[in-house]
């Protein structure tokens, strides 16, 4: 015997004890598929055959179930299961998970049965027990397949029977997640034979009429057409319809899905009492002339369409009236109803037709949906969901989704075949301008807390745990931008390993080593500009602020810190700010040249006191003021002592380097600092182009991006963009290395903060995995600022050069990732609750526990 | 940092005697945080000067094992001031260097350190947390001439204006022994900090050292206060050991002087929290939301209210949430009240399924700590996805603000204030709520009304359905 299960399914395994239930489940199942109550009585009580812990052994084993089936998971239940109140919980919890169940029945002879439990020493059932059993199964077989096992039900009545079986796992008919297209997926035809055939021509399909008036179809290479049902009713043409649909799945050319329609009018040739309405007449009209024959053919293609396609491995849905999440890939009446009416509230709108529920605005799932049903003006993107059903037989027009491109392409409708109930454009229609924008800029806290698992395109997944989640809900509400703006967060950065040099920290040639060591052989340096950073985001005018993002407010774009606040809080000096890039921009005629009405900067903006104010008042001048007193009257006291001949020689020595290094550390910070006014006093330095519309850069390798915005920079009239100072090095030639470093030593020896030392590629992987986008190279007198004013002392360096960095890299590579991942969403148009998961993710991952001073 | 100390006394270079450290040496001292060293700049009959300079290991503070000192922020940083400035290291390091002379004690001579004599004390850096007139008010009572010298933050941005440090020099005709008692108590008194955790042991040491002059010092509570770092029980069991008074006694006393200033300060968050319980006990929600609750003061008196079968508080912050917790006892409440009551974190730019289902909701003073561009995202959060039969907001009313004794800077009253409205700015806000989402809605004011400039709070309730 072959027992054929659907995969996934809940398998029950019903026989009475010693009828070989165990041995068949491990002989054909993975033991982690066999949930036995047996096992399940030894977790709750350390005795598998104690009677009295059956109900919490069995509360055990349904939690289990539940959770391998919402997880899509195959599950065999090995109990006895011979009596209807065993059965009745276990199928209704296959149905809540929407599977199918199966019943593999060990009927064996009770005498064979009460041997077996003899021959085995922890089972000593007395012999009625199993005679008991054996009577309910008995009882249990005739009503087995009404109970829900129609389709499924396997009887076993001899050991020998049992030997010979095999278990066949199908998979199930929803799942074809080994087609991957390209697709071209057609929405509602209702009979618009003239214009799908007008549409499958624009789409590049060639359509010729062979001599027995058949029509061909022969899809551009490799494309496919799914149609997402309605191919019958109201409309002139529907056995034309019908007979080009069917040769097209007959010759693997399409893929179909059934409509309510088409269900209903099986229901009608086959003759059930069925109301001649909603444009069924005419289909019943049209048919009237077509032969018996072809009647039985129709209904029994349209009979065999499967509810729903799960496609392309799982990231593609097609199924007329949409499908949520849940119900994705599985098989239950509920499911079925899903796919061809939609989910209906209940209630009836003013034209007396089912208000629908709001499963796409609610869908979080990570599969693109396409599907039909209700007739839209225009197709929106509503989340990850999509209606391609532009209501052709209402005058609409007859529209395709081409996967995964996610191009529309419509052909008009050429007349008005049928009047429409409630217009096209009417109300619920009209709100997809506005609200459909709205609907998907909705964020949830579902969205955010808690432990999260991001999916990245270039690092996998990336964890953030919940303590951090927790720090960034509070900084993500109370102090960041609106977070349809919040589009990047810049990641942190790594310093370089410590250098070997002794009187250093940092040195460049730990930076090369780095990047050499990983295959890289040219880098870029960039001037480290010792600001704040800042992301700009600029539009051509406010009109595409808000359409685009989506804001009320009548601005031209942001400007935020590395944490997702406002910049200034000045909003004056905001907006002067915007004005300005937009004015180089529009000079350096970006606009056109990258085709775009945004621009997102990531920058630098100097100088560092803007920001840094209240930092340098209450930290750094505090200390350069104190340092400087009291170690000058220190040498003074001490030189005085000297003169006395007293012996202090050695301490003099090292409080006058300690002076020495102190006036260092207020000439480095004073560097940073100047007094802005107005805007005049600003400086914006940009370093990566980040994005435009539909765009990305980081394809472009960083020569690309200092040139072009170097030409953006000398394009700002009143100079507040300010190009950054860049070099290639060659990690393969040492004269290109030594100059590089001479110019670091030069430069930070000027007081320069340092260097940036990036691949020249923006995104490079390496042998394994990701590797560090950018590492920075501070400066000897820079650093006073971080490790304090006196750390040059030998005595300092020594304990500071013990530091470790790995922490560090890990999470600028996963903040990195993150970044991009945000700003790859944002362009491809997802729902913001994507975009927003990846920026609310750097945010948690700023307040994990690093040493702040790398 | 350096202390000097010198004395005019003659022969001066008995200061050595009273030092116990020789004048012609440079001595060393290990401490826990580095170094001391002592020697004498001068030592001649007519005057002599010793310098006690104190070398504090910054690098070392910050990589010290945890647990040494205080969880101080300065502490963890390698830009501190901490080893340029006169602090508790300072008294530390007196303590330990010239333990003797504090303590009054000389064996080589025993009368002069009995005795008033000339001295002068030299603080290269002294960190005045009050500036120079509470270190006037600190010294000048103990008979101190001051000469003080404040330093500017940064002479190339005198823009930033003063720091809070002064080179400060002290005369006075006294035992070294008190000069050193004052130095050792005053100095972390006036930097406001401490770098150890301080407790009981404190007050021991301040009745120790200074038994014979904080009693009559004008300045004693402050002194007290600031020494036992603002812990209000310390700083009571403190003065009234000074005072020789019964503990007990001095503790009512406190208690009955803050309930009094409390009546009249939180007099109008009372009325708040009262009329807002009341509306939501009139409007007969069973279950309840707190959104943004802080603390739990509403919480408190939604609890007290049978009428409310369940209660949620949430809030964005984590942390005080966790102090809404213990305020309530939510540990300790019987397993029947505990279950009344659900405290999450959650924040209202967010749809939160969490919230659906309930009667009423409460948003008492927390609109006006949104930035008005994410206003939109809490009104549909609030009002389309939990929408509530009834919900109950206030706002200050930032006409009331010119009644106000001390208007802070940016005219709100509170510094993370993001707007303030005037009572129609509110009210034609929450009429457009009113058109959007299909609610009705009713104003009333909270505290005293004025006839020109309205109530100081204002209330909107709002009920859905016509």
């Amino acid at each position: 015997m072959i027992i054929r299960i659907p995969n996934p399914s809940l398998v029950l395994l019903i026989g009475p004890s010693g009828s070989g239930k165990s041995t068949f489940a491990h002989k054909h199942f993975k033991p982690t598929e066999i949930l036995s109550s047996d096992f399940c009585r030894g977790l709750v009580s350390d005795d598998e055959t104690d009677q009295k812990a059956t109900n919490d052994a069995f509360e055990v084993l349904h939690f289990i179930a539940a959770k391998r089936l919402a997880a899509g998971k195959l599950t065999v239940i090995d109990a006895t299961n011979v009596q209807v109140e065993a059965r009745k919980p276990l199928i209704a919890l296959a149905r809540e998970y929407h599977y199918l169940t199966a019943a593999i029945v060990f009927n064996m002879p009770a005498k064979l049965c009460q041997e077996r439990n003899e021959a085995r020493p922890d089972r000593n059932f007395k012999p009625h027990v199993v005679r008991q059993q054996s009577q309910q199964l008995r009882r249990s077989l005739r009503n087995l397949k009404r109970e829900g096992f129609r389709n499924f039900l396997y009887v076993m009545s001899t050991p020998e029977t049992v030997e010979a079986t095999h278990v066949e796992r199908q998979t199930l008919w929803t799942n074809r997640t080994d087609e991957h297209g390209p697709f071209d997926i057609i929405g509602d035809i209702h009979g618009c034979f003239d214009e799908l055939v007008e549409l499958l021509k624009a789409l590049g399909y060639k359509i010729s009429t062979q001599s027995d008036g058949n029509i061909v179809v022969e899809p551009p290479q490799g494309r496919k057409v799914v149609f997402v049902g309605d191919f019958v009713d109201r409309g002139p043409k529907v056995p034309e319809v019908l007979r080009l649909v069917m040769q097209m799945q007959k010759a693997d050319a399409a893929i179909c899905v059934p409509g309510n329609h088409d269900v209903k009018l099986v229901r009608a040739l086959r003759g059930k009492n069925v109301k001649l309405t909603h444009g069924l007449a005419e289909s019943m009209a049209q048919l009237e002339k077509e032969s018996t024959e072809f009647k039985t053919q129709i209904a029994e293609f349209l009979n065999d369409l499967i509810s729903h396609y799960v496609l392309d491995n799982g990231k593609l849905v097609v199924a007329h009236a949409g499908m949520k999440s849940e119900l994705q890939g599985r098989a239950s009446g509920r499911v079925r109803e899903f796919a061809l009416y939609g989910e209906t509230t209940g209630e009836t709108d003013e034209f007396g037709l089912p208000v629908r529920g709001k499963w796409a605005d609610e869908y979080r799932g990570a599969a693109m949906v396409v599907y039909g049903h209700t007739p839209v003006a225009e197709p929106k993107w509503v989340n990850r969901t999509i209606n391609i059903d532009t209501g052709c037989v209402f005058g609409g027009k007859l529209t395709a989704l081409r996967y995964p491109e996610k191009e529309l392409v419509s052909v008009p409708a050429r007349q008005t075949y049928y009047q429409p109930t409630k217009p096209l454009l009417s109300e619920p229609d009209k709100r997809s301008a506005v609200e459909t924008q709205q609907t998907n800029s909705i964020l949830d806290i579902d969205d955010v807390l808690g432990k999260r698992v991001i999916s990245t395109r270039l690092h996998h997944n990336v964890t953030i745990r919940e303590e951090n989640t927790i720090t960034a809900l509070e900084v993500m509400s109370r102090f960041a931008v609106d977070p349809k703006w919040l589009i990047y967060l810049p990641p942190t950065m790594s310093p370089t390993e410590t250098t070997s040099n002794s009187s250093l920290l940092e040195h460049p040639t730990e930076a090369f080593t780095y990047y050499r060591k990983h295959g890289v052989s040219n880098v870029v340096w960039e001037e480290k500009h010792m600001g704040s950073r800042a992301v700009v985001i600029v539009c051509r005018d406010p009109e595409t602020a808000k359409r685009r993002f989506d804001v009320v407010d009548d601005t031209l774009g942001i400007c935020y810190t590395r944490t997702g606040r406002r910049f200034f809080d000045n909003t004056e000096i905001e907006t002067e700010l915007l004005k300005q890039v937009k004015a180089a921009i529009d000079k350096a005629n970006y606009w056109e040249i990258l085709n775009t009405d945004w621009i997102c900067l990531d920058c630098e903006l100097m100088p560092w006191s803007v920001k840094a104010q209240e930092l340098l008042r209450q930290e750094y001048a505090p200390v350069g003021v104190s340092a400087r007193v009291a170690l000058n009257e220190a040498v003074a006291s001490l030189k005085t002592a000297a003169g006395r001949g007293i012996d202090v020689q050695a301490i003099l020595e090292d409080y006058r380097q300690r002076a020495e290094a102190v006036t260092g550390y207020v000439k480095a910070y004073q560097q940073y600092c100047w007094q802005v006014q107005s805007i005049a006093d600003l400086k914006l330095a940009p370093f990566h182009l980040l994005a435009t519309e539909g765009a990305v850069y980081f394809d472009k390798n960083h020569l690309w991006h200092m040139e072009t915005l170097g030409e953006l920079c000398q394009n700002s009239e009143h100079n507040l963009l300010f190009a950054t100072a860049y070099g290639i090095v060659d990690l393969t030639d040492d004269t290109s290395q030594t100059e590089a470093i001479r110019r670091w030593e030069e430069r930070t020896e000027q007081g320069s903060e340092g260097v940036v030392i990036k691949p020249l590629d923006f995104i490079v992987q390496g042998e394994r995995g990701l590797i560090q986008p950018a590492v920075k190279c501070r400066g000897r007198e820079y650093l006073r600022i971080i490790y304090g004013p006196e750390y040059t002392l030998p005595q300092n360096l020594e304990r500071l050069r013990a530091r470790g960095l790995s922490h560090k890299r890990s999470l600028a590579l996963r903040e990195f990732a993150l970044g991009v991942e945000a700003l790859e969403r944002f362009v491809h148009r997802e729902p913001l609750s994507h975009v927003h998961e990846c920026v609310f993710g750097i945010l948690a991952l700023e307040s994990e526990a690093v040493d702040p001073r790398l | 940092m350096l202390l000097t100390i010198s004395t005019a006394y003659s022969p001066a270079t008995d200061l050595g005697y009273l030092l116990h450290k020789h004048p012609a040496r440079m001595q060393s001292f290990t401490l826990a945080f580095g170094q001391a060293h002592v020697f004498y700049p001068e030592a001649c009959t007519e005057r002599c000067t010793a310098a006690l300079l104190l070398d504090v290991d910054a690098v070392g503070l910050v990589r010290r094992p945890q647990g040494q000192f205080a969880e101080n922020f300065a502490l963890a940083q390698y830009v501190s001031d901490r080893p340029y400035v006169a602090s508790s290291f300072l008294s530390v390091a007196i303590a330990r260097v010239f333990s003797s002379a504090l303590s009054g004690k000389c064996k080589d001579r025993p009368q002069l350190a009995e005795t008033e004599i000339p001295l002068s004390a030299r603080v290269s850096i002294l960190p005045c947390r009050g500036g120079e007139k509470l270190l006037r008010r600190l010294f000048e009572p103990l008979g101190y001439t001051v000469t003080a010298e404040r330093h500017t933050l940064d002479a190339q941005f005198p823009e930033w204006g003063e720091s809070r440090y002064f080179t400060v020099t002290l005369e006075n005709t006294c035992r070294l022994s008190e000069l050193l008692t004052h130095l050792y108590i005053l100095i972390p008194v006036l930097d406001d900090e401490k770098h150890y955790w301080v407790g009981e042991a404190e007050i021991e040491k301040l009745s120790k050292h200074g038994k014979d002059w904080l009693t009559a010092h004008p300045e004693q509570e402050s002194i007290v206060r600031r020494y036992l770092k603002h812990q209000r029980s310390l700083t009571r069991e403190a003065l009234a050991q000074l005072r020789e008074e019964d503990v007990r006694e001095t503790a009512e006393t406190v208690q009955a002087q803050e309930e009094e200033l409390v009546e009249k300060q939180l007099g109008l968050n009372e009325i708040r929290l009262a009329t807002v319980t009341e509306t939501l006990k009139k409007s007969g929600a069973k279950r309840v939301l707190d959104l943004g609750c802080g603390e739990g003061k509403l919480l408190r008196k939604l609890l007290a209210e049978k009428q409310f079968e369940e209660i949620v508080g949430m809030d964005v912050s984590h942390h005080v949430l966790k102090i809404a917790q213990e305020r309530l006892n939510y540990d300790r409440l019987p397993e029947k009240e505990k279950k009344r009551l659900h405290l999450f974190q959650g924040s209202l730019g967010y749809r939160d399924k969490r919230l659906t289902g309930y009667d009423a909701a409460a948003v008492v003073e927390v609109i006006e700590h949104l930035d008005i561009s994410r206003l939109s995202a809490f009104e549909r959060g609030l009002f389309k996805f939990t929408c509530p039969q009834t919900v109950v907001l206030t706002t200050p009313n930032i006409e009331y603000n010119v009644k106000f004794e001390n208007p802070h800077a940016g005219n709100f009253r509170h510094k993370d204030h993001r707007f303030e409205w005037t009572r129609d700015e509110f009210q034609s806000w929450a009429t457009s709520i009113t058109k959007r989402f299909g609610y009705t809605v009713v104003f009333h004011p909270i505290g005293p009304e004025d006839e020109n400039v309205g109530p100081p709070t204002q209330m909107a309730v709002f009920s859905r359905g016509s």
